[in-house]
């Protein structure tokens, strides 16, 4: 289902202006034993179900922004700008 | 006829037993295909099926049932090639008519990146055995008549790589031949029992709840495709996979003006046209992450006019349906197959993308092999799930996204 995604910058618009920038997962420190950052790169969680999750502004306003989002029915819950956390 | 609409029963109802040497969860294709070896070559057939849905609910009867081996590695071409040898003697093998039709494969290149990518897929095809090969213009017109190939394109068709052994298949009776096979040797298909979880008990998966009940297994399969993620977590595996739905749609009958499978990357579309008369029509994956299998109107509309870009003469016919399928998407576009690193008795045939399909038998028997004697056979180590740990990818993306 297409859906809209509400910009914390432009306000409501089609998810196809946005690039999908996959779940948000903590980042591992510099020295992070190596297992920690093929965790990082490679492992998902890729829930069924409500997920934070990054998106690029590519038409819009160019900015990354963060999502939630319901994966099974594509129901956006909030969005807000990336140092903000979610409510 | 009397064969799909007599009383014969594909295959029968059973109670769900207490235990079994090897339980599949998921039974598409691939769960079919592994049972199916498990028993006829390995004679294991306490074997059970499990899936949520019916059989053939899933990714088996969603992908545009495309069939070919002209991949981009060393590692996918032997092995999508071991499948459509499988594939060219799976009517016969099964007493069941899948109707595949080698008709012929042909992926066009628009851009001179394009054709550097297909002649560095023909000439590893070339040297791996498959029959491959660069073709021009002049060529595609007299394969092609119907295609548009004439002046003011805004992406020419510069070359092609033209697969004559590729093609397409019947997906439904691939799911219900491999299925009567299955339920003729005793192998148990049980439809609607969805997995809700798997017990791990020192480090070893040991049974598996079902809505239906729990039931102990010698060992868990897991082929899931879309789903994976989510059966690999009730078992405690990490997988690299994210799912990406995967839109098609099909037009009104036509009268049969295309006999070759038509794919192009550049477009983001794939076109063939069934026995029936009807236009298979794919699209790219949508760019976002998601478990729903409804379509959009952007991607059918964008499916509408990269068609019309190859076939203009199209621009009244009707569309019929537009459905989505959840793809199991890797990070190198090449499958998951093996045993979980951590967790013993619990194996994976996963990460299908979107080139399951045309992978089932092959999959389907090397996974059975695997999961028999307990050693992963050659032809299946480069999609080792370890590989992402010792960073040794497949890349196959170039030949695997969109061109199915």
């Amino acid at each position: 289902m297409s859906f809209l995604l509400r910009c914390p910058h432009c306000g409501d618009r089609s998810v196809y202006e946005f690039r999908f920038g996959g779940e948000v997962k903590p980042r591992p420190a510099p020295g992070a034993s190596e297992e920690e950052w093929v965790n990082y790169a490679y492992n998902r969680t890729n829930s069924a179900g409500v997920q934070t999750e990054w998106c690029y502004h590519r038409s819009g306003c160019r900015q990354w922004i963060k999502a939630v989002r319901n994966t099974r029915t594509n129901e956006v819950l909030e969005t807000f700008y990336p140092e903000e956390n979610a409510r | 006829m009397t064969q799909l609409f007599g009383n014969n029963r594909m295959w029968r109802s059973h109670e769900l037993k207490k235990s079994y040497d090897v339980v599949i969860i998921g039974a598409g294709v691939h769960g079919l295909a592994t049972a199916y070896y498990l028993g006829k070559e390995h004679g294991v057939r306490r074997v059970a099926l499990l899936d949520k849905g019916y059989l053939g609910s899933g990714s088996s009867g969603r992908n545009t049932a495309i069939i070919r081996s002209n991949y981009r590695t060393p590692e996918g071409i032997p092995f999508y090639d071991a499948s459509v040898k499988l594939y060219e003697d799976l009517s016969r093998e099964l007493g069941w008519n899948v109707l595949f039709s080698q008709c012929g494969h042909l992926t066009l290149a628009h851009t001179d990146s394009g054709v550097a990518g297909l002649r560095v897929r023909a000439e590893n095809n070339q040297l791996l055995g498959v029959d491959s090969r660069l073709i021009y213009p002049e060529e595609i017109r007299r394969l092609v008549p119907s295609m548009y190939l004439g002046a003011g394109q805004r992406y020419p068709i510069l070359a092609a790589l033209y697969h004559p052994p590729g093609g397409i298949i019947r997906h439904d009776a691939v799911v219900w031949g491999y299925a009567r096979a299955c339920d003729r040797m005793g192998i148990e298909i049980h439809p609607f029992t969805e997995v809700t979880a798997i017990r791990v008990e020192n480090g070893a998966a040991r049974s598996v709840v079902t809505t239906r009940g729990e039931i102990a297994a010698g060992a868990v399969l897991n082929a899931t495709a879309g789903w994976a993620s989510t059966i690999s977590a009730m078992a405690g595996v990490p997988l690299q996979i994210v799912s990406h739905p995967l839109q098609a749609c099909v037009t009104e009958p036509l009268k049969p003006f295309l006999d070759k499978v038509i794919v192009s990357a550049t477009l983001h579309v794939y076109v063939n046209q069934t026995d029936k008369g009807e236009l298979v029509i794919g699209a790219e994956i949508d760019p976002y992450q998601s478990y729903s299998t409804k379509g959009t109107l952007p991607t059918l509309e964008q499916m509408a006019t990269y068609t019309l870009e190859l076939f203009p003469q199209l621009h009244g016919v009707r569309v019929l349906r537009q459905w989505a399928g959840v793809c199991d998407m890797t990070p190198d576009f090449a499958p998951i197959i093996g045993a979980a690193e951590d967790v013993s008795n619990f194996y994976m045939d996963v990460g299908w993308g979107t080139y399951g399909f045309k992978a089932g038998p092959a999959a389907g028997k090397y996974t059975a092999e695997m999961i028999a004697t307990g050693k992963t056979p050659k032809i299946i180590e480069p999609f080792s799930p370890s590989r992402f740990r010792t960073a040794r990818l497949v890349g196959e993306k170039a030949a695997a996204a969109v061109s199915h």
